[in-house]
């Protein structure tokens, strides 16, 4: 029964998410919303770890695996990429260098002048 | 032969035998080039053409998996509940760090994307590839991107980061290990992490800390991007 009840805090809460999006209309995905409002709630000590923990770990280590489908939705784009592959690699590429390198930059940098 | 396609068991017996067999290469090659997920979507792309079968009929099974991604999103509250207890007193420096890097990432792609003549809907599929695939892909349909780009994108991003991010922090000389990790996930999400947890603990604690950050940065900043450049 652990699943059960780990699984309606965390449908719960999605769906709490979803009717707020709604509602709202907020610009942030509902998803997200739904992470945020789990967040709230655990630093809250409303919802402890140990209540969402077996589904949470079980779902996250999955978690790479739930892509596959929607990855292969690209099937339905090859006409709109065609021609711009290796230009998107080029970007992934030295984009993901810029990020990592700035990233730890800035972070390394207000550290070391924090110790001093 | 296609009747026998016409129920949701034929794309999630798919997908999973895929991931399987990608999960398979990439533990024999042990090369981070050889991706499972990137394997996978690429043998059912090929099986879908081969047989020409209309990804529809492949989404049936499909969107059964795709479906748990919503309470996965929201369980990604617990790892980063977890890292934010241990940061206290730090949080001011990792913050502006974050928020620097996503803010360099947007800007990079764009940049570039715009010097290379780079469509402006597979732009908007870039931008946010540098969250974790769960956020990137709902911020992507959220803007007008192409999700399903995004998704491979993001992923893409993931192995670059993997294999050059420790390379490049050493080039710069960055050895405070804070720095490191965030720079990890915030740069390319949950591989980025992996590799951080290879080089150590604290490294790969941050790291997981940045994916969740990082993905909510990226939600804020999105749409203020959108906004200034391209409407």
């Amino acid at each position: 029964m652990k699943i059960i009840k780990e699984l309606s805090i965390i449908m719960g809460v999605l769906y709490l998410s979803n009717v707020i999006k709604e509602v709202s209309n907020m610009p942030i995905p509902a998803t997200v919303l739904g992470m945020v409002i789990m967040l709230i709630l655990l630093s809250c000590n409303i919802v402890k770890p140990k209540n969402i923990e077996t589904v949470a770990n079980f779902l996250l280590d999955n978690l790479t695996f739930l892509f596959v489908p929607g990855g292969v939705g690209l099937i339905t784009s090859f006409g709109l990429i065609k021609g711009q592959v290796t230009k998107i690699l080029i970007v992934a590429i030295i984009t993901t260098a810029i990020t990592v390198a700035v990233t730890g930059f800035t972070v390394n940098l207000l550290n070391k002048r924090k110790k001093r | 032969m296609k009747e026998y396609l016409n129920t949701p068991i034929f794309g999630f017996a798919l997908s999973v035998i895929a991931f399987q067999i990608g999960l398979y290469i990439n533990k024999k090659t042990k090369n981070a080039l050889f991706n499972p997920l990137i394997i996978a979507i690429g043998l059912i792309m090929a099986l879908l053409i081969v047989f020409d079968i209309d990804y529809e009929v492949f989404n049936e099974g499909g969107n059964i998996i795709t479906f748990f991604l919503g309470p996965t999103t929201v369980v990604l509250a617990l790892p980063l509940y977890r890292q934010l207890n241990k940061i206290k007193g730090k949080a001011h420096n990792i913050l502006i760090g974050i928020a620097v890097g996503s803010i360099a990432s947007f800007l990079s792609v764009i940049f570039l994307s715009k010097l290379l003549g780079i469509d402006e809907i597979i732009i908007l599929s870039l931008l946010p590839k540098s969250s974790t695939t769960a956020i990137s892909k709902e911020i992507s349909s959220q803007i007008g991107g192409i999700s399903s780009l995004t998704i491979a994108a993001t992923s893409f991003t993931g192995i670059s980061g993997y294999i050059m991010g420790p390379s490049i922090l050493k080039l710069l000389k960055i050895d405070d290990k804070i720095a490191v990790g965030i720079a990890m996930g915030t740069g390319s999400h949950a591989s980025g992490t992996a590799k951080a947890m290879e080089i150590g603990e604290i490294e790969g604690g941050m790291a997981s800390l940045a994916i969740g950050v990082a993905g909510l940065m990226v939600v804020l900043i999105a749409p203020m991007v959108v906004k200034l450049f391209f409407k």
